[in-house]
């Protein structure tokens, strides 16, 4: 008998704008002990169907059909009874791990709770059982854990507490909703590695809702593809990566970006001098911790000797996880933050420490797009006003009908309608008002445009639009790129040359090809072994290689030599690894022996 | 010359151009939220009639505010009552004046207090808080230090002390008033333009090479124009409130003029003798507006600021 029956499930929602239908009559069942994928884009309704299931709707929400938990019915009941089967039957977890855990109650209390309202049990019983999962769930130091607050974790540890807490009663089935989106590659790698685990060994079925082709490869038995409200297609795992039968399916797959694609750019072959050379850039803030009577402040090395060129019609990708000074560095190449020390010249004059106006002669060439296409657009300004903008500074000649004109051709250019003209951002999908950020960085013709996380918001098949879009202008204005992103399938995707970054640290710097296939440093190494793969064949036999420890504070000294334990070992703590040539155009920073680094 | 080619040039644009659909910018929804908004509509309907009855309620008095009927005088709480034979309509005040004409001038009073007070502390707390949040650094804190110790005096006694010292009058009064009510005005626009001041399109403009007084007024002062007329509404009844409470302590506008709150103060006064009138009429007109004036800037912010209900 199967686990969670749902059949003919629907969701409406009332909303000021009339009736919307997020769920049209879904049917399918989990079987215990099985992972079950749904894997759509965004509205596509996937997490709608478990919030009704689950009787989380808001309050404008209207579920009907029915949905069978162990053969009863569950849709719809009262929440007392609702709330016996939450928690206890089924477990949740959920993509944000900060917001679902409590902010002012310790993980040890937060985690008690669950057993006292569930099974009654409290005291040290509680705490043992607590405790028993937090090692199971490959908490470092458990005990000290319990006592701690959800902001004192990383966000790995908190997902690991939330999967704890969600396993405590022995739930037979867990809702992971979107598990691992707000996590870096390689915390999501053991995240997954762990669920993997917990359904193998307490047989828990597991439903999991994602966008990630990659992530459902590496998890999923069966997979169902959800749009629109409705399945589109399903199947087992091999069947829906191999034979894919419906269109949609086979152009979410296409559309995913792989770090093994074969049509991903070579290395720029170019005689032509770099444009943009950036010279040991270093960006300190200063920090004000506590401790001692005023405090006292530590620099946080958020880009710590940063070195690279850029070539005319190239593009360098970018590469890092959170906190390693990604987008510190491209607002220190723009001058939006002025660096702390070292050098940035445009082609050939130097442009740090220049006053506003004679950077602004610059600022002409230079241009950058946004990760959060919402955010950098004015709200209250008609998406064609933001687009002129630069247009006003730089062209003053033009005349009112002119700049419309030079403002509607480029809108055409980037793929957007010009009756849109007038719309303001807010009525826009994220694609349309990331294309009007592309838009207003292309309007003046600039040489380069560094895009900081330019389509990490946005949906899978909108973002292989983006970057074709990229790629197509790059190669029609012979623009010069530097793509900022945590996702390196996306980076390889758009890049000729790709640069590894470690707390403020170039670790490697080479080709696309030679960085994904043929990486040298531990850390790149690391990194591309947890980079899921759309293909489950290839997915499940690949072997990763998991650096011991969490990753290390920027504020922490010794970090920078985590790949150095040999030098730590000697005691030469303020020691910092030199990039080495290891062959033409590859360059790798000074490390130790990956067997001595995984000794920990 | 000159115009007949810029018209002809418009003209061409309208003609020759594309047709672009209209977009539904911020104010717009904002202006439906409000309009859908019953209790904010009925209180903009009651303010509008009170605004109508100031400017059109002395075509039909009989008597100004400063005439003392004589016949009546000496008899208020038997004659003075409210009627239409003798022409007082709202009846008489203690001195035999007509409530009608003195309750039209003195709800005028009010209302523009509360309107200029208010209009003074949006122009300079909004000028004043932009200045300082965008800036930031030292200047912000000296000029934050500097709101601080002025809030740190009691308001009235500011209000009281300068009545005092520079004599009292209307244009004095609204001084008093605005001098003190622009403190935390700025003290909220700071707070705002602090926040907007990180925003990932401040830092494209930036980019774009827009200077810094630009990006104020065209990206900050717009995004920060709905709280500041949120805030502005609501310290209209403040402001009321604030002059009616001088006006009871007796250091208000000065006779013949009057406000709501020293009628209500006089009503107040001879409450015992049997003319409640004297007191009843002029705080009806007082709480309607103070009332109204609140629901409107309950409506406006949940039409300006949805998210923050």
């Amino acid at each position: 008998m199967s686990l969670l029956t749902v059949q003919d499930l629907s969701v409406d929602f009332t909303t000021a704008d009339g009736p919307v239908k997020a769920v049209t009559g879904i049917n399918f069942d989990i079987q215990p002990g099985e992972c079950l994928g749904i894997v759509g884009e965004s509205g596509s309704g996937k997490s709608q169907t478990f919030m009704a299931a689950m009787g989380l709707l808001p309050a404008n929400g209207r579920a009907s059909g029915s949905v069978r938990l162990n053969g009863s019915e569950i849709l719809n009941l009262a929440t007392p009874e609702l709330n016996k089967i939450r928690g206890s039957d089924v477990g949740m977890i959920f993509q944000d791990p900060l917001t679902a855990l409590t902010p002012h109650l310790r993980i040890g209390e937060q985690m008690r709770e669950v057993l006292q309202v569930h099974k009654g049990v409290v005291g040290r019983q509680a705490r043992r059982l607590c405790l028993d999962w937090l090692d199971r769930v490959q908490m470092p130091v458990a005990a000290r854990r319990l006592e701690q607050f959800p902001h004192e974790l990383s966000g790995g540890m908190r997902q690991r507490v939330m999967i704890a807490m969600s396993m405590l009663c022995n739930p037979r089935l867990l809702i992971a909703d979107e598990p691992t989106t707000a996590l870096d590659v390689t915390v999501q790698a053991e995240i997954l590695d762990l669920m993997a685990e917990l359904q193998k060994e307490q047989g828990t079925a597991i439903a999991l809702i994602t966008h990630d082709m990659g992530v459902v490869a590496r998890m999923c038995d069966r997979i169902q593809v959800m749009r629109q409200g409705g399945f589109v297609e399903n199947g087992t795992a091999t069947e829906i990566f191999h034979s894919p039968k419906h269109a949609y399916t086979q152009a979410l797959l296409k559309a995913m970006p792989r770090i093994d694609a074969a049509d991903a750019p070579q290395l720029f072959e170019t005689q032509a001098r770099p444009i943009l050379r950036v010279d040991d850039v270093k960006v300190h803030f200063q920090m004000k911790m506590s401790g001692g009577l005023f405090g006292h402040w530590v620099p946080l090395k958020a880009v710590d000797g940063v070195s690279f060129e850029v070539r005319q019609g190239e593009t360098l990708g970018v590469v890092g996880e959170s906190g390693c000074g990604k987008s510190t560095l491209a607002r220190a190449v723009l001058q939006l933050i002025e660096p702390t020390g070292g050098g940035v010249s445009w082609l050939g004059q130097p442009i740090v420490g220049l006053k506003r106006a004679e950077l602004n002669k610059y600022r002409k060439d230079l241009q950058i797009v946004f990760q959060d296409p919402l955010a950098s657009l004015d709200p209250r300004m008609t998406i064609s006003a933001s687009i002129a903008e630069p247009l006003l500074t730089y062209r003053p000649d033009l005349t009112r009908r002119e700049r419309k004109m030079t403002v509607a051709d480029m809108m055409e250019r980037v793929g957007l309608d010009r009756t849109l003209f007038n719309r303001y951002p807010h009525e826009l999908s994220g694609g349309q008002n990331q294309r009007v950020g592309i838009a207003r960085a292309m309007i003046n013709r600039p040489k380069l445009i560094i895009c900081d996380e330019a389509v990490s918001a946005l949906d899978v098949s909108i973002q292989a639009q983006i970057i074709g879009l990229l790629r197509q202008l790059q190669a029609e204005f012979g623009l010069a790129l530097i793509f900022i992103s945590h996702d390196l399938s996306v980076v390889r995707a758009i890049s000729n040359r790709i640069m590894v970054l470690y707390l403020g640290r170039v670790v490697e710097l080479a080709d696309g090809e030679t960085i994904c296939a043929h990486p040298q440093h531990p850390y790149t190494q690391s990194l591309i072994s947890a980079v899921p793969v759309p293909d489950p064949d290839i997915e499940r036999s690949r072997c990763r290689i998991k650096l011991p420890g969490e990753l290390a504070s920027p504020l922490d000294p010794r970090a920078a030599l985590r790949f150095l334990p040999s030098r730590l070992a000697a005691g030469e703590t303020n020691y910092l690894p030199k990039l080495i040539q290891f062959a033409p155009d590859h360059y790798v920073a000074e490390h130790d022996p990956l067997e001595l680094i995984l000794e920990g | 010359m000159f115009a007949k080619s810029s018209k002809a040039a418009q003209i061409a644009e309208e003609v020759t151009d594309f047709t672009a659909v209209q977009g539904r910018s911020l104010w717009q929804d904002a202006r439906a939220r409000f309009v859908q908004n019953r209790a904010a509509r009925a209180c903009v309907l009651v303010l509008a009639l009170i605004v109508a009855f100031t400017i059109f309620g002395p075509l039909f008095a009989q008597w100004n505010n400063e005439e003392i009927d004589w016949d009546i005088i000496g008899n208020v709480a038997a004659q003075g009552m409210p009627s239409l034979a003798t022409g007082h309509y709202f009846g008489v005040d203690d001195l035999g004046r007509d409530l009608y004409s003195r309750v039209i001038q003195a709800t005028t009073t009010s209302l523009l207090v509360g309107l200029i007070g208010a209009s003074m502390a949006l122009f300079v707390g909004t000028i004043y808080g932009i200045i300082s949040g965008f800036v930031g650094g030292r200047t912000d804190s000296i000029m934050m230090r500097i709101v601080d110790i002025l809030m740190a005096i009691p308001a009235t006694l500011v209000i009281i002390l300068l009545l005092v010292v520079a004599g009292r009058s209307f244009f004095k009064l609204f001084i008093a008033l605005g001098a003190v009510s622009w403190l935390s005005m700025s003290r909220i626009v700071r707070g705002q333009t602090l926040a907007l001041k990180h925003r990932e399109f401040i830092e494209a403009a930036r980019a774009a090479g827009v200077s810094e007084i630009t990006i104020m007024h065209r990206h900050i002062l717009p995004n920060l124009l709905g709280v500041v007329v949120v805030y502005a509404s609501l310290m209209v009844p403040e402001m009321i409130l604030a002059e009616s409470f001088i006006s009871f302590l007796g250091l208000g506008v000065s006779e013949p003029y009057t406000s709501l709150g020293s009628l209500i103060s006089e009503g107040a006064g001879t409450m015992a003798y049997g003319t409640l009138w004297q007191l009843a009429i002029p705080l009806f007109f007082y709480v309607a507006i103070i009332i109204t004036m609140f629901f409107i800037g309950d409506g406006l912010r949940d039409a300006l600021d949805p998210k923050d209900r």
